[in-house]
Parts: structure tokens; sequence; C-alpha cells
């Protein structure tokens, strides 16, 4: 089954909505409790990610009875290196976010860390789409 | 006593009328109003005293044991929970409130504040050395029966944040039998409480096979006899508890004993709830300690309580000022060590969960989806469920029909009356006049 979520890009408030619908599904379900965690770290970094540099977007997360995949896709600014992206400690976030505790530098390689699969396509001036898959048996560790 | 469905929570039927107050309220949408009655889910019942608080009827109430239930022991020891202290006014102090319960039938007082000081120091090594070992939390407080239940019911993947160390209550119960009065069977450890969920967890304990505590009586049940013996009680020196101890009554009491830096505290169930999703999602990561307690401001706001829990607050606080200004009040607990910690893990519970078998589950959950797109999203409560969303998972669930929804009814009213109206045009071929 899907489920379907509007991210907006304007609030920071209002991040972390999604991954907390996705949370209580999950719990519907009865899903691990550390699947859902990990399911909950991922989603909502990605959620910042995309609240932060990618001005909102949608959020859709496909469960079926061994897992979920989540795709959140913006149209923002794309990421130009990407490789860099994924390093621990980088950066682009600006000073007013970092100053409430975002923007560390930590959000994707916590992605990465928390989901079985981790796919990331972007086109500078186009958009990103992250595509989260944790497998509710897994232990997380995605290769990228 | 209902086996393993017991909860201190209950509902008086002759007063309830229906409304779904209650219902909105409950944190974890364990309540339904059926037959014109509420009616608790117990798998979900977190015993956190929320429809109590805000039945406008009072039909919500705790069962807990009576006075009269101190007969069966020789021995009666009174636990009183440092909240009592808060509940009567400067006139009378904790000396005198301890001598009270003495006139009310317990042999003796044991005060539940020594033993928050001894959690305290446990808690505080607990973090220390799990932080040497590379887990630096956070980590969070295990004495607020409701907020253990909650993680259970809404959050099992924080279960394991959960500090492994009995709650005060069982820890001065504990001591009690095992130290002053060691092998006797005619000791009755009775805790005087402010809180519904400790009834529930002295039968049904968190963390331990079994509890220490053989009764507890509500505070509000207590107070008018306590309050009448109080002017005649003679002044002893009966307490011994310091400020640290005291404190835990209200909020922010039990980080200051801890004494870890970087401890947050946060009071009221809603407010809780705020701190475990963010929690859950990978927030806090500089947060070492996280005292949550489900009752506003703390114990003092516990709904078998008489006082508001801001004045009470204000008065034991003023306790604390002046147990800091005489040092000799602050003496611990001198006592062999009493072993603190859990002796069974504290396990998820499914009470969310829509069906055993993950299938099923699936398949209810998209068509409760479906149900909520149809639903007017107006969370109404006609239909006795606190949302419409709820409401559509216990459709799916095959628990009441879509029908129930008085806006569905209409609905299907308004076409069956269209159908009527249309079956009123149709006329038997022999009438037919085209």
């Amino acid at each position: 089954m899907q489920l379907r979520y509007e991210v907006s890009g304007a609030d920071l408030s209002l991040a972390g909505k999604a991954s907390t619908e996705v949370k209580r599904a999950l719990g519907r379900l009865g899903v691990n409790p550390g699947a859902i965690k990990r399911a909950a770290v991922s989603m909502y970094e990605a959620e910042m990610n995309m609240v932060i540099h990618g001005g909102g977007g949608i959020a859709i997360a496909e469960l079926s009875p061994d897992r979920i995949v989540v795709t959140m896709e913006d149209t923002g600014p794309g990421i130009p290196d990407l490789e860099l992206a994924m390093q621990e400690g980088y950066s682009t976030a600006p000073e007013w976010i970092r100053e409430l505790g975002f923007g560390a530098g930590m959000g994707l390689p916590n992605i990465k860390r928390n989901a079985d699969d981790l796919r990331i396509e972007s086109v500078v001036g186009k958009g990103t789409k992250v595509t989260i898959i944790i497998d509710f048996n897994g232990f997380g560790g995605a290769q990228v | 006593m209902n086996g393993l469905s017991f909860h201190s929570v209950t509902l008086d039927p002759a007063k309830c009328k229906g409304c779904t107050t209650c219902v909105r309220f409950c944190p974890t949408e364990a309540i339904r109003v059926r037959k014109g009655r509420a009616f608790i889910i117990d798998e979900r019942c977190i015993d956190c005293g929320e429809c109590i608080r805000t039945c406008p009827n009072n039909a919500k109430k705790a069962v807990s044991d009576p006075l009269s239930a101190l007969e069966r022991y020789t021995i009666r020891v009174a636990l009183p929970a440092p909240t009592l202290y808060g509940q009567f006014d400067e006139r009378f102090s904790v000396d005198r409130i301890l001598g009270g319960l003495l006139e009310l039938g317990f042999t003796d007082v044991f005060e539940v504040a020594r033993a928050a000081e001894l959690v305290a120091d446990a808690t505080a090594s607990w973090i220390a050395s799990e932080s040497l070992s590379g887990n630096g939390g956070p980590w969070i407080s295990s004495a607020c029966p409701a907020v253990v239940k909650l993680l259970q019911v809404r959050f099992p993947s924080l279960l394991e944040r959960l500090v492994p160390i009995m709650s005060p209550m069982e820890a001065a119960a504990r001591i009690v039998k095992e130290r002053l009065y060691p092998g006797r069977t005619d000791v009755g450890v009775f805790f005087i409480s402010p809180c519904a969920g400790k009834v529930t967890v002295s039968r049904f304990p968190q963390g331990l096979t079994e509890s220490a505590v053989d009764g507890v009586i509500a505070i509000k049940d207590l107070y008018v006899p306590l309050r009448n013996a109080l002017p005649g009680v003679q002044e002893r020196p009966l307490g011994h508890a310091g400020a640290r101890g005291v404190a835990w009554a209200h909020i922010d009491g039990e980080s200051d004993a801890v004494g870890v830096p970087k401890a947050i505290s946060v009071s009221g169930i809603a407010d809780v709830i705020g701190v475990f999703e963010a929690l859950e999602n990978g927030k806090m990561k500089d947060v070492a300690f996280i005292e949550a307690l489900a009752c506003p401001v703390g114990c003092v706001g516990g709904p078998l309580t008489v006082e508001n829990p801001y004045i009470a607050r204000a008065r034991i606080r003023a306790f604390e000022r002046k147990a800091a200004e005489s040092p000799g009040r602050e003496a611990r607990f001198e006592g062999d060590a009493v072993d603190l910690g859990f002796e069974v893990l504290v396990a998820a519970r499914s009470g969310l969960r829509l069906a055993p078998d993950m299938f099923k589950a699936m398949i209810m959950l998209e068509e409760a989806e479906i149900i909520g797109e149809s639903l007017p999203g107006l969370d109404c409560g006609s239909c006795g469920a606190p949302t419409c969303r709820a409401f559509a998972e216990d459709v799916a669930k095959g628990d009441v029909l879509i029908t129930d929804c008085i806006f569905k009814l209409r609905e299907n009213v308004r076409k069956l009356a269209e159908e009527l109206i249309n079956m009123e045009r149709w006329q038997p071929p022999g009438l037919d006049k085209d």
C-alpha cells in the first residue's frame, strides 16, 4: 500500500510530520521496533533535507509486509557533488539552520547508516530524489 | 485482580453520559463510546489518568485500596509519596503529616523521598557506567508508570533507553521489608499515592517479577481523616528525607537529584509524546537523561491528589529551601544497599496493532486509508471514536459499521430517499401513458 505526503518547504516547524505518520502506520502493522526506529530516523533526516535545501516536495511511502520503500522528491537546487554530500560533517546549510541544531552534515550519512538501501538521484537545477529502503528484518548500513 | 487486564482507571457507568471528552483526550486512543458509555480498550490503556482529569461528570475513577485494607496486617507501614507534603498548608510540617499517618492506623512510616535519593544515585551511576562503554543516552527515567506504559504501547523502539532501575515506591517497599522488618510475614506496606498508575503497577509491576507493595491508598481518600487528625498531632522528628528526595514530587526534582549534565525534564502527557516523537526521529543527540512525567507539573498534578498542583509545588519548594538551610536533614538513608535493578525486561505491548498477522494488518490499514478519505474529517466524535481516522481503523477491523458515522448515515438516507422518489415515478405498464 502507498502513503503520500506533501512536505512544506516553508515551515520548519512542520518538518517531521510525514515521518511521524509513517511511524504510526508501521506501528499499526506491528513492524518490529528496531525497523520502525530506522525508518523514522532516515525518513526524518531526508525530510529535513527536503525542507532545508529542497524547498519541500513529495514523500511517498510504499509499504509491503517485509519492507518499506520511501521516495522523497523535491524540485530544489540539486546536489552538485554527491560524494562530498555523503561525507560526515560536510554541510551547505546556512548558519541559522545550524543554530537550531540541524545542518551538521550528518543527514545523508545518518540515512545511510539506518537504511538497508539508499539511492540518490540528483540533477543540479532540477531537483533531488532520495529513495530509502528499510527491510523489516535488515540491519541498516546501506552501500551507496 | 482481573488477571492481566487489570487497570486502575475504570468507569462508573451510572455517571457516564456518553459524551466523548475523555475519548478525545486519551493519548493512546484507548477509549470508545459504545451504547452510550465510555469503554476502555485494556491493551491500550496506560493508566495516565487523563480521562479522570478531563471527564466533566466525574465518571472516570481510579480503583485503589481503602484504609480498611490495613486491618489484614500487624505491622502497617505507610509509604507517603513526597506529593503528600504539598497537600497541606505551612502550618503542618512534614513531621506532623507523618505523625498524622500514625494516627490513622499505620504503625510506621517510611518516606518514599528517602528511597528516591537512592534511586537518583543508582540512576546517576548507571548513566555514568553506560556512558563509559560508549552508550551516552539519552536515558529515559522509569519512575513514572504511565510513561513506561506509553513507551510499551506507542514508542516500543525507545524501551531500550529506559533506565533499568525500580521506582522509588518499590525501592522504599523493599527497604522496609528487607531491611527494617526482615523475615516477617505480617508486614503490610501501603503507598500513599497521587497516581492511578501506581495502583496498577503494585499488582503488575514493571521490570520486576513481583511488587513489594501490598496496597495503594489514594491521597484524596486519606485527605479528610488526615486533615482532621493533624491539629492534634504531637510534633516528633519523623521526617528524614532531604530536599533532594522530596523534590521528586514535581518536575525537575528528579533530574536535579540525578545530577547529570544535559538532562531535560518534561511533564504533561502531550508534551512527553512530543519529546518521544523527536527522540525516535533521532533528534536529542546531546541529551543524556530525560525525566518524563505524565501529569502536569509532575506527581503533584496526579489525578488522586486534592490540592492544585501549582500550589502544592510552591509548598514543596518552600520545604526544599528550608531543608537546604538545615543540613542535618539532608542525611542519606544509611542502610545496607538494596538491589534496585530491574529483574525482567520491560516488553513492548501490541495494543495499537490492527491484527496479529502483518498481511491482515496491511489489508486493514489500506482499507482504513480508503475509508478515512471518504469521511468528513471533522473528528466530531459522534461515532464514539476520537478521530475520523481512528474510526476508519475501527471499521476496517470490523468493530463498527461505516454507518455509525452520522454523515455517512445521512448520505445513505439521502440515497435511499432519492431512490424512493425515482421509484414513485415508475408506473405499472398498464397505466404508463407514454
